[in-house]
């Protein structure tokens, strides 16, 4: 077992109201340079609907290369093909898109409509309509998902409902991108995951634009380098949330890390079935909590602020503990670690349209049984088409749904709305206790700042690097052994001493010692 | 008897270049590594590159690897290896034939598609209209030479393996015989100068990426990982530029 930690976020999309504050905010500050207008680091899409970028070269498309596949020999390579066939398809990289397939800069498509010359690169005295925009009114056509489907889901989705995804870089645990990169410039951090460009190795080969599942690979042209979303690393590493999630005003996205096995990372992402990749990626997931894990941890030079932003992350509760979130088209073989929260309103809508009472537990669930179209276009977006999966989710939702169903009918009262106490039954048909039922309603519904976003600081620079060589740090044969802490410096427990403590993310398993301080 | 001019184009100029293109190259990536990449214009055009690009770069390569051959290995190697003159130019001519050929038909459609495709032109820089002067120059006088002295010239050609490679090749241990050029056909003695000149702007345009062929990505793990130590530490601090550290809780 070789521990690594690895930052993630959960987007919970029942909260999404499409309003691109996020994309604004990331695009102020993250990509305003010259070269990236086009680029949107976050974007946010209408789905169904046109994802972006769109098109025959970008994801889903029919001349796209992306992800990763495995091989007969139950090896994983990417799509595009084996290292060397990728080195000689350098000159005219496959499956790139061309800047029409995002969209072409607002300010040359707009110029003509608000005065002014064209610009002479939009070809001369009229540059074209502009056409669509990163989230467009609903283009079903342009759907990939939906093509998946069929015709007959084209046809009949335009009725059913439609939901916001947000999306930025996944920081994918196996990143195609990352495997993609000719000059070795993308590079995974070691210490929490986070994909990289070393804009100094850059040597603007774009193998990793049509190699990303995400279409979140960039090339700016005036620099020639590639550039990304890079997790707003810079507030990261004091403790601060990105910029996306800072600004959300549905307050739906989640950051903090989860601990993994970087020794089966590889087996994770070549199972044989694409729908049994999630449970590998969850699988790899280590349970931090687990006092192997704890111990593993530790020895392999992680302080303790680290464990225990592990063991209070709102991602591991989301993602492993109460198996709600889904990361975003898993068949990629990526294992992303942008996780999402499927959106339950859209099916409740769909079932209130019946006149049936939307938010009662029984009709929800009943209604996932016989509602094809929304379970199945969500499946193929979060679980590889596997609808169990989707349909599980959606009845955990619809039981925390039930904890607070009726009490808005009267109208809006400007106080959010009280909830009930978990009924037995209900908890019991979604396997949860009551109690945890409850903890999941108290963290999809009214979580605040302090609970979404557990960030531990990054160490100081020289101290001993996570996941570095385990022979040379705590419990190694180089290092000291659990037992030698008084000797080598303070203990693990000591240096945390006046930690802030999450109250509540408190199980009240645990005696934390912030509580409970020792007496002297 | 070596006339000045002779002197100095075949005797001066070749390390002149030299001295330019090394110590060029060394500024560049020891300065410019930002600015060390293909800026390659795929994002805005992709049908002429899909065709232009590879026949180019492919030709190229074949180019390369028949001036390699033709410059450094001397006649009497081939020789006493047993290929005799009418074979080893036989498949020298047409070679490199061939290769000229990638290399022109390439070169034209990648300039037309700079030329005609809004975007792309958008992006050329005074620097790249000048590099490609002098590529396109170097390309085109060097065909010219192998149709004019070679293809037409009936059964032999010209035999640039007894004048133009023991001249290079006296550049490099350092004992230059400037005379042995005076008969060279101007064709390519003009090839010469152009691609020298073509060599002393190399350091100085986005030809660089040339140096950094990715080889070394067959034989490396698919995924790279990095520490966040190796890059906070890879710059020496200056003064002033300590490192933030983390905050205090």
């Amino acid at each position: 077992m070789r521990v690594l930690a690895h930052m993630g976020m959960v987007m919970h999309l029942d909260r999404c109201i499409g309003c691109h504050t996020c994309s604004v905010a990331c695009k102020q500050v993250q990509s305003a340079a010259e070269g990236l207008e086009y680029a949107w680091f976050n974007d946010v899409e209408t789905r169904p609907g046109r994802p972006y970028p769109s098109g025959p070269r970008a994801p889903g498309g029919p001349d796209s290369v992306a992800g990763w596949v495995r091989t007969s020999a139950g090896e994983l390579r990417l799509r595009d093909g084996g290292r060397l066939r990728h080195l000689f398809r350098l000159f005219a990289v496959p499956g790139m898109p061309t800047i029409d397939e995002y969209v072409a800069p607002a300010e040359d498509a707009l110029r003509p409509r608000v005065g002014g010359p064209a610009p002479e690169r939009m070809g001369g005295a009229r540059g074209p309509e502009p056409e669509w925009r990163p989230a467009p009114p609903a283009d079903r056509a342009a759907d990939p998902v939906l093509r998946h489907l069929g015709e007959h889901a084209t046809a009949e989705i335009a009725q059913t409902f439609s939901f916001y995804l947000p999306r930025i870089c996944e920081h994918c645990i196996n990143p195609a991108c990352v495997a993609a990169c000719p000059s070795g410039a993308l590079s995974k951090r070691v210490e929490d995951g986070i994909v990289l460009v070393d804009q100094d190795r850059c040597r603007g080969w774009r193998s990793c634009v049509p190699a990303c599942p995400y279409g979140k690979m960039y090339i700016n042209p005036v620099t020639g380098k590639a550039a990304k979303c890079t997790l707003c690393v810079e507030r990261i590493e004091v403790g601060e949330p990105t910029l996306c999630s800072e600004t959300c005003v549905g307050r739906l996205r989640y950051t903090g890390i989860v601990l993994y096995d970087g020794d089966r990372v590889e087996e994770a992402a070549s199972v044989e079935d694409p729908q049994d990749l999630l449970q590998a990626q969850r699988d790899i997931i280590l349970d931090p909590h687990d006092p192997e894990v704890v111990a593993a941890a530790e020895a392999a030079g992680f302080d303790e602020d680290w464990i225990m932003a592990a063991q209070y992350s709102p991602i591991y509760q989301l993602v492993s503990r109460f198996q709600v979130a889904l990361p975003l088209h898993p068949e990629y073989r990526t294992l992303p670690m942008i996780w999402y929260v499927p959106p339950l309103s859209p099916v409740v809508d769909v079932v209130a349209s019946t006149g049936a009472d939307g938010e009662d537990f029984d009709t929800l669930v009943a209604a996932f049984e016989q509602l094809d179209l929304p379970v199945d276009y969500l499946a193929e977006t979060f679980s590889a088409g596997d609808r169990d999966v989707v349909a599980g989710v959606l009845r955990r939702l619809a039981a925390v749904r039930s904890l607070t169903a009726g009490s808005g009918a009267k109208g809006p009262t400007g106080r959010a709305p009280r909830a009930r106490r978990p009924d037995p039954k209900v908890a019991r048909a979604v396997d949860l206790s009551p109690a945890d039922l409850g903890e999941l309603h108290q963290l999809l519904t009214n979580a605040d700042y302090a609970d979404r976003n557990i960030i531990p600081p990054a160490p100081e620079p020289g101290s001993a690097p996570p996941g570095g060589c385990s022979l040379d740090d705590l419990g190694g044969p180089g290092g000291t052994g659990p037992g030698a802490g008084a000797e080598n410096g303070p203990t693990a427990a000591e240096k945390t001493r006046g930690s802030r403590f999450n109250l509540l993310g408190w199980s009240g398993k645990d005696r934390p010692h912030q509580l409970f301080p020792d007496r002297v | 008897m070596t006339s000045t001019l002779d002197a100095l184009l075949w005797g001066v100029l070749p390390y002149v270049t030299i001295a330019a293109f090394v110590i060029g190259l060394f500024w560049r990536y020891r300065y410019d590594k930002f600015g060390w990449t293909t800026r390659s214009s795929q994002l805005y055009e992709n049908r002429l590159l899909r065709w232009g690009s590879p026949m180019f770069h492919f030709g190229l390569i074949l180019v390369i690897l028949g001036h390699l051959v033709g410059l450094l290995i001397p006649k009497s190697w081939t020789e006493a290896v047993g290929i005799p003159e009418a074979a080893y130019h036989f498949v020298a001519t047409w070679m490199g034939s061939f290769g000229a050929l990638l290399v022109v038909a390439g070169l034209i459609i990648l300039i037309v598609r700079r030329r005609t495709t809004g975007p792309v032109f958008s992006a050329t820089t005074r620097m790249d209209k000048t590099m490609y002067v002098f590529l396109a120059a170097s390309i085109l006088i060097g065909s010219w030479a192998t149709v004019e002295t070679q293809i037409l010239a009936g059964d032999h050609g010209y035999d640039y393996r007894e004048t133009i490679s023991p001249w290079f090749r006296s550049i490099f241990v350092l004992q230059p015989e400037p005379a042995l050029m005076a008969g060279v056909p101007l064709a390519f003695k003009l090839h010469i100068i152009a691609a020298e000149l073509l060599f002393i702007l190399w350091p100085f345009t986005r030809l660089v990426h040339a140096f950094s062929a990715p080889v070394p990505y067959v034989f490396r793990p698919y995924v790279v990982y990095r520490s966040r130590d190796a890059a906070v530490q890879s710059r020496e601090s200056r003064p002033g530029w300590d490192p933030s550290g983390r905050p205090k809780n």
